[in-house]
């Protein structure tokens, strides 16, 4: 049949992916699904080709392992590539090593074809499997699992590694020894949708995979750590996590890689000093003034390093850098429309992007009318779980030279704080409930 | 009323709360990092360290117990939203 000139040819094969299951190491196939058409994850990163979510059949002896399934409108293509490395009835366990719903998708359906299957998970992941599956859950062996456990496939098994955070509560890794692969679903993830599949193959994902990293792990990187810590002696030879390129050639690479972007972005110069950044905008100049009070009251201390920046001259995205290695931050930001302003809002919605868990966390501005927006920014900095020790401070119109020195002595306790030597309060429980 | 004091040393604050007070109550008003997600006991957020006073604090129940368990919370963890001080002085922070 002759084929017009103009007829739109469909994408290269390549993209277009393996139509089977594709064999990873001896005993275990990929069987997941190909994604090339997605351009929006989770609706906070782009995917400029798509993604895949790579799941696993593992064959032993005795049984075969499913781990982590796919998407739910990818789920016929999974069970295709499913069944055509195992029936169901010999499917003796269903690995679920995060529980969101692109990796959890085909799983009922699953469930339903292989009742008999246990299922492994980690602890945290039990509720949100719960929810998922509503009555069914009672119908099968669910159980969770942590480090040190495994199940046995007859002549190898499988072993569970309970790495939290990264990124979500449930997320784990579980190594299957005889054949050195360690399924890490989301991390060392990249959304890339390449069918060649394997690092070595596909095209150059390096982007996509440090792009991952900063939207997804970052935040938690703390726990990224923990992660690697916890895996870094397996002697790996296959990474093979849920998205993206499987990593088969020099893996230890991605590892080493991921080190290296949890660490500090900046040049570390504080030794051991404390850093305290305040942030600032200011209409008319009252809320710079308290600024620049908090500020050469909190610089008496010694043992803190205080930095002072008007938001309105920068740019957001460097600030996340220093905020990231920061011990605390104060925000200011005058009242506006009962509201703190845009810039102020623009900042704290970008520390979604970093771990801000545990640091100090502080309040100030000027008002007219009601002055609104210092509670409103404490209740963001509390939900970023930042601990806020001192109630904001709020001055109406410009500080009074009192007013000035309650600026200074707000700096003073603040850099207390950080350094722990903040005096011990006791207050009334009416007190506290007026807040 | 009976008293009990409360003690959260993230952010070096005690509070003298009537007997029955959640920690959830508390922890939100003083500025502690012990942060809360669905106030019902359900999706662990609310974890806490029990520094001292353990005794002080309400028995958990089976759905606490369970909750704790499933988030792998250590023998002096405890949910800020669902224990009460039921005197004495308790002494917490952020798990």
């Amino acid at each position: 049949m002759s084929v017009p000139p103009f007829t739109i040819r469909p994408a290269a094969p390549r993209l277009e992916g393996p139509s089977g299951p594709v064999l990873v190491a001896p005993g275990v196939h990929w069987v997941g699904a190909l994604d090339p058409g997605l351009r929006s994850f989770d609706v906070i990163l782009k995917t400029a080709n798509g993604t895949t979510y790579n799941s696993y059949a593992v064959r032993g002896s005795e049984g075969v392992a499913v781990i982590d399934t796919v998407k739910a409108e990818f789920a016929d293509e999974f069970f295709a590539r499913l069944e055509a490395v195992a029936r169901y009835d010999e499917i003796r366990l269903i690995v679920l090593n995060h529980l969101e719903p692109d990796h959890t998708g085909a799983v009922p359906e699953l469930l339903r074809r292989a009742p008999q299957a246990q299922v492994r998970l980690s602890p945290r992941g039990l509720p949100m499997l719960r929810a998922l599956l509503k009555d069914e859950f009672e119908l099968y062996d669910i159980k969770g699992v942590t480090t040190g456990q495994s199940v046995s496939l007859g002549d190898r098994s499988l072993q569970f590694y309970t790495t939290p955070f990264v990124h979500w509560p449930d997320t784990q890794c579980t190594w299957l020894a005889r054949e050195r692969v360690l399924f890490t679903c989301d991390l060392f993830g990249s959304h890339y949708c390449d069918g060649r599949l394997f690092n070595d193959l596909v095209g150059d994902f390096r982007f996509s995979f440090e792009y991952y990293f900063d939207r997804i792990m970052r935040p938690f990187r703390s726990f990224v750590a923990q992660a690697i810590d916890l895996i870094e002696p397996l002697d790996f030879g296959i990474i093979a996590p849920a998205h993206g390129p499987i990593l088969r050639s020099h893996p230890r690479d991605y590892l080493t890689h991921t080190r290296r972007l949890i660490s500090s972005r900046l040049a570390s110069e504080t030794g051991s000093e404390k850093t305290l950044l305040i942030f600032y905008v200011s209409a008319y100049g009252a809320t710079a003034q308290l600024a620049q009070a908090i500020h050469d009251g909190a610089a008496e201390s010694p043992e803190v390093r205080v930095s002072l920046f008007d938001l309105e001259g920068g740019e957001i995205a460097p600030f996340l850098d220093l905020i990231e290695e920061a011990d605390g931050i104060a925000l200011g930001t005058p009242t506006i429309n009962g509201d703190a302003v845009r810039t102020i809002w623009e900042m704290l919605a970008a520390l979604v992007d970093i771990e801000t868990r545990g640091k100090l966390g502080a309040a100030f501005g000027s008002y007219g009318w009601s002055g609104e927006a210092v509670r409103l920014v404490e209740n963001r900095l509390q939900g970023l779980k930042m601990r806020l020790p001192e109630p904001g401070l709020r001055i109406k119109l410009h500080p009074s030279a009192a007013e000035l020195e309650e600026g200074r002595a707000f700096g003073r306790r603040l850099a207390d704080h950080l350094t722990g030597r903040a005096a011990p309060r006791e207050v009334d429980f009416a007190e506290i409930a007026a807040r | 009323m009976d008293k009990a004091t409360l003690t959260f040393t993230d952010v070096s604050i005690t509070v003298n709360v009537p007997t029955g007070t959640r920690i959830i109550e508390m922890s939100e008003k003083v500025g502690s990092g012990i942060t809360y997600g669905c106030r019902e006991g359900e999706c662990g957020t609310c974890m806490t360290h029990i520094l001292e006073g353990a005794e002080n604090l309400s028995e958990p129940t089976a759905f606490e117990i369970r909750v704790l368990e499933e988030n792998l919370g250590g023998k002096d963890d405890r949910l800020a939203c669902q224990c009460r001080v039921l005197g004495g002085a308790v002494k917490v922070r952020p798990a």
